[in-house]
């Protein structure tokens, strides 16, 4: 388990960090948690001649407000953004998927950052993301962009950011007050998921009033499920109502097959789930 | 004794004192010295290529670039080493006409699994040697690999085509021709007319044993004697058959086995990575180091269990057993190791378990596969047998719709009928059975969960509860020195030990059992503390170098406490008889007079005594001893168990099984074991926590699964799930203490009973749950997804019984997420370029 050399820098801000990646072409890699890149490198599965670690600019850390959108920095570790009270209160959803994730040692390691750029499809941040309508703040030689998550998630461990750029923040539309539930189906508790199901919702008087719904897992990229949504809208938080309103989530979802169970099983999964996940968030 | 010991250290009574083990802080500190801490002046690293393929011709191996590569000082291939040594060993030939391939450490001509290593690359710097092997080019014509048990055993083709068959060895038992019993045959054409028969196929995944510690070997030959560091359970065992394979004096070889992170029978072999490492060595004279990564641990590790079990069992219509046969295929891998031929066979006696069956007989086909090796693993044979029997005994009762535990209680020995010789013909000393299961039952609370049960089935609760038994026992304390001759087995099965008495009143207590996490120089301690009335603290434990422990057969079979430590026994009785002759002569006593109690030796009916640490003192100082007398108190015993122990208890799981999911939860689990005389309860709940994890993961969790092309999928931690402590509930443990009879400690072992004893409580609890909605059998690990399709296939109308060993694994998905592919690594490895 010893990774290739490389050339290793570790600026203090993110200009240096762009300048770096732009003098390193194309065979760079940046380095966050190091949660799932060192295990590539160790394993050869890729071996960049450069690694930019970004673990000591403090820019990219930390939880904040920013009028209606909740900021989160990429460096902020999983640990950090599972106790954070301003997540707790304006994105609640994301504490709750962030606290599924592996165990202790990586949530301290393991970034918010890194887990979204890392964007596999197994992971538990990206469907919460995509849930809460997040925006994804992308630095490069020629500046800022923002992408929204509809368009972050591009395909399996891809997404919208660039050779040479570095996600430095997410913003999330504060969605204060909402219920939230992720239900995570796995087989150990260290276990990335096999499906799981994002929610987050309003309800008054035990009625529905607004839904977020996207799942994890279920394709190459974490899927919203608009139509779930709708249906959820105005239902009473029953088990047959849920049941009905969430019925068809797995249509048209083309799932992996694995060890864990083939594709026809996950759709099966998608639907108890998201019945759960729902009635669980409503409470 | 007098009431009060002035010198203070008079130990009260060591031996069931919940001791915290004196190891521990170095082990979970890691302040210590494992293996790969090992650096040399001028150590040189190994790296390893290894064949990618199951099974191939190697028609060219091209090392000009790895030779060049920077800090490279040799290449090798097998051709390079394999006149340096002979075929590793296998110990066991378990028929006069077994069959086995010649097995080089570095493979010369033809690789028969994926793994296998093709050459090996020296350097200056493990980075360089790994580096290195990535420039080694090997050219290979494809071979069929043979890669599924069964149609092995039809073969061919053939895993080693010179071989002209896939079967090494057959190897039967049969209670008519043994005299033991009746004829199995007859027993089950009688049940065939009047009495139910149960026939069954059931298959032991192949798991792997995931030591915490990956294997690591230095070797140094600069001295007179050629020095190897190995993580090892068996220095003793290693240190003779590197001799022999390797053509080198044994005496010219000291093994020593550092702190060794676990083994689980994974670290009793002569690995190919040692034999590499010392012919390196050798060659080149100059240190050498060795660790492997955990990906090469699980590709060339050995691996455990592989079996496919058909079983008939018969019994009368009131539920008496009256004949069990068991045809047994064991996949043995690519090659023989050191026990891989014997690991069968040694279920072969616990098949009939505590029952009284009348009739038995045993067959099992060794067969070959062009899949990774297979040899001892936690339980070795044993748990195979355990979980085919108390899984045929939960199916009979369903088949007489009895309650298991009643038919259980109808059909195993009872306490009053020990000793009893079984229909396999060993002779168990002792048991109660019943005391365990009484005990279990309380503490389950068995009768509200079957209350439980019944509700959820009547109101067709989405989550349905079963409740699995298990009343296991095992013959463990490896072993009586004839049974292992009679049975083939290359060496006998004693243990050594020694017990140094110190001027200064210390004691250091040598034994040939290696530790590897057990705790033995705990349990060691306190043993001696109480023999020779010496406090615990002063009290040394060595072992695992060839040159301080100098004879031993080391750790495995759950033999260290039942064998190594009756020899430490034995040898301390030694240091006692020859301190009392001085201590008669000191005090000018008759030896008769004497007394030894609390350590020290009195004159009955006077206050005179002597402790035994100040007669240390004085045949240290030999100014005036018994003429004739060696002027030492150290003692030496090796020690010969007249019989194995056997370990037994009742295990019961409650299961929760989510109808919608297929998702399996263990809700509660209570097990009584009784493993005789407790020397240190505290070592005793580890091994039973541990031991309950690994045989639940063999149930729920753990499966080494290959591809049609014989590349091993689960090939990380990310596929192949070791469950951690978080998927488990506490466990409900208890004991009853029925002593062992042939041993004067009365101990058993308890090494591998937690596994032995759950893999079946939880099978039976899975099915216990779904038996009432039409599942017969579930294929282990039962996964959610296998429990749901078996669930399905019973809504469709279709028999729900048995289903292919791996589904999953000929169906062309292996390569979508979550296992290793080409195009997408490991879940952790997928890039984000
Ligand atoms: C044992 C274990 C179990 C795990 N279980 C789970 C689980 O259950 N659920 C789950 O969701 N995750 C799980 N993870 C993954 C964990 O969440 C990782 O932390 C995460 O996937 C990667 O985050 P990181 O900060 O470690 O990133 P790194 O490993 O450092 O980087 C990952 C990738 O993202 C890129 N990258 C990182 N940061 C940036 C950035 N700011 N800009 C551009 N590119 C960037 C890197 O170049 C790299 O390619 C597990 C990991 C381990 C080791």
């Amino acid at each position: 388990m010893i990774p290739a050399a490389f050339d290793y820098h570790a600026p203090t801000s993110v200009e240096e960090a762009l300048r770096l990646l732009a003098e390193s072409g194309d065979d760079v890699k940046v380095l966050a948690g190091g949660q799932s890149l060192l295990p590539v490198l160790k394993l050869r599965l890729a071996a960049p001649e450069v690694v930019v670690d970004l673990g000591r600019i403090d820019a990219l850390r930390g939880v904040r407000e920013d009028g209606e959108a909740l900021v989160i920095g990429a460096m902020t570790p999983h640990h950090e953004v599972a106790s954070d009270p301003l997540v707790q209160q304006h994105a609640l959803l994301l504490r709750e998927a962030t606290r599924t994730v592996a165990d202790p040692q990586v949530r301290h390691r393991g970034t918010f950052g890194g887990a979204l750029a890392h964007a596999d499809p197994a992971g538990d941040l990206l469907a919460p993301c995509l849930a809460l309508d997040a925006e994804f703040v992308i630095a490069g030689q020629g500046g800022t962009r923002t992408v929204a998550a509809a368009d972050f998630f591009q395909d399996y461990f891809t997404t919208a950011i660039d050779d040479g750029e570095i996600l430095t923040e997410v913003r999330v539309p504060k969605h204060t007050g909402w219920r939230a539930h992720y239900e995570k189906f796995s087989r150990v508790a260290q276990q990335w998921s096999i499906v799981a199901i994002a929610v987050t919702l309003r309800s008054e008087g035990g009625t529905i009033s607004e839904a977020r719904v996207a799942l994890t897992n279920m394709g190459t990229v974490p899927i919203r499920a608009t139509a779930a949504e709708q249906a959820l809208a105005g239902v009473a938080a029953t088990p047959e109502a849920v049941a009905q309103a969430v019925a068809g989530i797995a249509e048209g979802t083309e799932p992996p097959s694995d060890l864990n169970g083939d594709a026809d099983y996950r759709r099966h999964l998608a639907t108890v789930l998201a019945r759960r996940a729902v009635l669980a968030a409503a409470g | 004794m007098t009431a009060v010991d002035e010198t203070t250290t008079a130990p009260a009574a060591e031996i069931g004192s919940p001791r915290k083990r004196k190891e521990d802080q170095r082990l979970i500190t890691g302040r210590t010295r494992y293996t790969d801490n090992i650096t040399l002046p001028g150590m040189l690293h190994l790296g390893m290529v290894r064949s990618p393929l199951a099974h191939a011709t190697i028609t060219g191996i091209h090392t000009d670039d790895a030779k060049a590569s920077p800090g490279v000082v040799a290449v090798y291939t097998g051709a390079d080493l394999a006149a340096a040594h002979g075929s590793l060993p296998n110990a066991w030939p378990v028929t006069p006409d077994q069959k086995a391939p010649e097995h080089h450490a570095v493979a010369v001509d033809r690789v028969a699994f994926a793994g296998e290593i093709v050459a090996v690359v020296v350097a200056r710097s493990p980075r360089e040697a790994r580096d290195a092997t990535e420039l080694v080019e090997v050219d290979y014509d494809d071979l069929e690999p043979v890669l599924d048990l069964e149609a092995a055993a039809a073969g061919p083709p053939y895993a080693h085509p010179d071989l002209g068959t896939n079967e090494s060895a057959t190897w039967i038992f049969d209670s008519a021709e043994a005299g033991t019993g009746s004829d199995v045959e007859a027993a089950i054409d009688q049940a065939r007319g009047d009495g139910v028969v149960i026939e069954r196929t059931y298959r032991q995944q192949r798991l792997i044993p995931a030591f915490m510690e990956p294997r690591s070997t230095v070797v140094d030959p600069t001295s007179e004697q050629i020095t190897m560091w190995s993580a090892t359970q068996v220095p003793h065992i290693l240190r003779l058959m590197l001799a022999l394979t390797c053509n080198i004096s044994e005496s010219k070889l000291r093994v020593i086995a550092p702190d060794v992170g676990g083994g689980f029978g994974g670290k009793l072999q002569v690995t190919p990575e040692e034999v590499t490492t010392l012919l390196v060595a050798n060659r080149l004279g100059k240190p050498v180091k060795y660790t492997e990564t955990r990906s090469e641990s699980l590709v060339a590790g050995h691996h455990g269990r592989d079996q496919v079990q058909r079983l008939t069992l018969s019994a009368t219509k009131e539920g008496i057993v009256t004949g069990l046969k068991v045809d047994l295929l064991a996949n043995m891998g690519a090659y023989l190791g050191l026990v891989t031929s014997g690991v069968p066979v040694l279920g072969a006696f616990m098949y009939n378990s505590i029952y009284k069956f009348p009739a038995y007989r045993f067959t099992c086909h060794n067969i070959f596969t062009n899949l990774t090796w297979t040899d001892a693993y936690r339980g070795a044979g044993r748990p195979e047998a355990t979980f085919a029997i108390e899984r045929l005994m939960d199916d009979l009762a369903a088949e007489l719709q009895m309650d298991p535990i009643e038919l259980r209680r109808k059909n195993w020995i009872r306490h009053e009928e020990f000793p009893f010789t079984t229909v396999a013909g060993l002779e168990y000393d002792s048991g109660n059975y019943e005391a365990a299961t009484d005990k279990a039952l309380e503490l389950f609370g068995y009768d509200e969960l079957r209350s439980e049960q019944q509700r959820r089935r009547e109101s067709n609760d989405p989550v349905q509860l079963g409740i699995g038994t298990s009343t296991f026992t095992e013959m463990c304390g490896l072993a009586p020195s004839r049974v292992l001759g009679s049975l083939a087995y290359g060496a006998g099965g004693w243990e050594n030990a020694q017990v140094r008495m110190l001027p200064s009143g210390k004691v250091e207590v040598v034994t040939g059992a290696s530790a590897h996490g057990q705790g033995h120089e705990t349990a060691w301690s306190q043993i001696v503390a109480d023999r020779l009335g010496v406090a615990f603290e002063d009290v040394e434990v060595l072992h695992g170098d060839t040159q301080v422990s100098v004879k031993g057969l080391d750790t495995y079979g759950s033999r260290s406490l039942s064998v190594g430590g009756i020899a430490v026994v034995k040898a301390a009785d030694k240091v006692i008889e020859k301190a009392r002759h001085v201590a008669a002569h000191l005090m000018e006593a008759s030896e008769d007079d004497l007394e030894f109690s609390g350590g020290r030796f009195s004159v009955k009916g006077t206050d005179k005594g002597m402790a035994i640490g100040e007669i240390a003192l004085a045949v240290f100082a030999a100014h005036n001893l018994p003429d004739g007398m060696e002027p030492t108190l150290d003692s030496d015993a090796t020690y010969d168990p007249v019989n194995f122990s056997f370990p037994h208890g009742t295990h019961l799981a409650a299961m929760e099984v989510d109808t919608e999911t297929g998702a399996v939860k263990l809700r509660k689990y209570v097990c009584v074991d009784d493993v005789g005389i407790v020397v240190n309860p505290l070592i005793v709940e580890g091994q039973v926590h541990g031991g309950l994890v690994q045989g639940i993961a063999q149930a729920l969790f753990e499966e080494a699964v290959y591809d049609d092309q014989g590349t091993l999928v689960t090939g990380s931690f990310v596929d192949y799930l070791v469950p951690s402590a978080a998927d488990v509930p506490d466990f409900i443990t208890d004991r009853t203490e029925t002593p062992s009879t042939t041993n004067p400690l009365g101990v058993k072992g308890v090494g591998e009973a937690g596994t032995i004893a759950s893999t079946p409580a939880i099978v039976n609890g899975v099915l216990d749950a779904i038996r009432h909605l039409g599942v017969q059998d579930l294929t282990m690990p039962c996964t959610p997804s296998r429990v749901w399709q078996a669930l399905q296939s019973r809504e469709q109308g279709e028999p729900a019984s048995v289903q292919p060993t791996n589904p999953e694994q000929t169906s062309g998905n292996l390569n979508s997420s979550g296992v290793i592919s080409p195009e997408q690594g490991p879940r952790t490895e997928g890039g984000a370029s």
